[in-house]
């Protein structure tokens, strides 16, 4: 469906001294989860929100679907390309259901249309529908408030998905099974994501490939299998075997192997 | 009996005319002070000023530039009623949490869309517990009303303290009071059906 392409991208934030990120260039493939990741500060959030404008660039080109994202009208743009963010921020005088409608009613779907694709989304998020869609997001617990939250992103079946921390907030068991979701998800629907995290651990679980970022810098982008192998700098290889890197290997190895048994 | 049905009559329109009055004045200026950080400060310092002048003092000051009568009344109530409001509103718009206001923006909504659809209705509840305030104090001071001859229940309670007719003032008085928790009462009610807390 889509890709994003990175170009000799720079943001510097007004009065700040240095860039936030600089000139960083990579592409994200159609329909692949990449995954930015690096210590808080680093620049990651920066840069996924300078491909929805959120964020504008001091030098360099964001595109997706080589169209300049500058080029296209920001309102429009931001309308096709999902946005997740750890603090979810769902509208709390809107119901489950009116929340997960925003971007279909803001494209002028159809009320049958965005109902059935509201039902629709519930499913696939794990929540039942005729429970959850009157709700509000106050009755709701921290994992089903950010299944909601991607399931709104996804609402309107954008060309790309943004996520910036978005399992940062709930505890490790819900996080484990949110992460399982994603990858269903987003392997179901074929949407190009990109993913920001600063927990290794979940950059190896979800990512195709790892952008490791340090100080507004990109130090490596290669598959997770990649990284273990073949660090490209003293930064990476003491980022990779920090904490618990046998349990890495072996989830790699499984992963490896799924990977081998679906094709 | 009849007399007193027309007073409160003539106190509920100087209360209901000067809260419209600071309601129209008051949201533009509450918005202005949450959206705009270099004229917050001088907006809510006016406003704080404002809430400490004695009703009674504002009244007076402008008796000579608008005279006396209802509209010196309305305009002196009006500007009683506009600090709370100001206050309030820019507290409830800046009260929005900034994950909603990021959300908003992220999934395209309009700076327009983002105002009328996700700050407006979450800031409601916040700034209507300012205009309960605001009328209650209305309600309140309009009794002073009278003494720039706008009519109200303060004629009542004035004519009670100059007959010595204790029953007439505590009579007055207690409708005042009577009216105020109305006030409060009712837009409460109506707060929590426009407005629900989440």
């Amino acid at each position: 469906m889509s890709s994003i392409t990175f170009d000799g991208v720079t943001v510097r934030y007004p009065g700040a001294e240095s860039d936030a990120v600089e000139n960083v260039s990579f592409e994200c493939d159609d329909g692949e989860l990449v995954v930015l990741l690096g210590p808080s500060g680093c620049g990651k959030s920066t840069l996924l929100r300078t491909v929805n404008r959120l964020v504008p660039l001091a030098a360099g080109r964001v595109r997706i679907d080589g169209n300049d994202v500058n080029a296209l009208d920001a309102v429009e743009l931001r309308r096709s390309v999902g946005y997740v963010i750890q603090a979810v921020g769902l509208f709390a005088h809107m119901t489950v259901a009116q929340n997960v409608a925003v971007v279909p009613s803001l494209r002028g779907w159809s009320r049958d249309e965005t109902a059935r694709r509201v039902d629709e989304l519930l499913r696939m998020i794990g929540l039942d529908p005729a429970a959850y869609r009157d709700r509000r997001p106050s009755r709701l617990s921290g994992g089903e408030a950010q299944r909601v939250g991607v399931a709104r992103a996804i609402a309107a079946r954008p060309r790309a998905l943004l996520m910036d921390e978005p399992f940062g907030a709930v505890d490790a068991i819900v996080r484990t099974a949110l992460q399982r979701e994603l990858v269903r998800i987003v392997a179901e629907l074929h949407t190009t994501t990109l993913f920001v995290t600063h927990d290794m651990d979940e950059a190896f679980r979800l990512a195709d490939r790892i952008v490791v970022m340090r100080s507004g810098r990109v130090e490596q982008v290669a598959r997770p299998q990649e990284l273990f192998e073949r660090p490209a700098t003293e930064y990476v290889r003491d980022l990779v075997h920090a904490g618990d890197d046998v349990y890495r290997r072996y989830f790699m190895r499984g992963r490896a192997l799924l990977r081998g048994l679906a094709e | 009996m009849a007399e007193l049905w027309a007073h409160v009559a003539q106190h509920l329109t100087l209360a209901g005319a000067a809260l419209a009055l600071a309601l129209l004045a008051g949201l533009p200026l509450g918005v202005l002070a949450a959206e705009s950080a270099g004229l917050r400060g001088g907006v809510l310092a006016l406003a704080g000023v404002g809430r400490t002048l004695p009703s009674l003092a504002v009244l007076m000051l402008l008796l000579p530039w608008l005279g006396v009568g209802m509209a010196p009344a309305i305009v002196a109530l009006a500007l009683l009623a506009i600090p709370p409001i100001v206050i309030s509103v820019d507290l409830a718009i800046r009260g929005v949490p900034a994950a909603a206001l990021d959300a908003a923006a992220g999934m395209g909504m309009t700076p327009l869309q983002r105002f009328a659809r996700v700050v407006v209705p979450l800031a409601l509840p916040v700034s209507f517990s300012g205009l309960r305030t605001a009328a209650t104090e209305t309600i309140a001071s309009a009794t002073l009303a009278t003494f720039i001859g706008a009519g109200g229940l303060g004629d009542e309670i004035v004519r009670g303290l100059q007959t010595d007719d204790a029953a007439l003032l505590f009579a007055a008085a207690a409708v005042v009071a009577a009216l105020a928790l109305g006030a409060d009462l009712a837009l409460g009610a109506a707060g929590r059906i426009v407005a629900p807390r989440t």
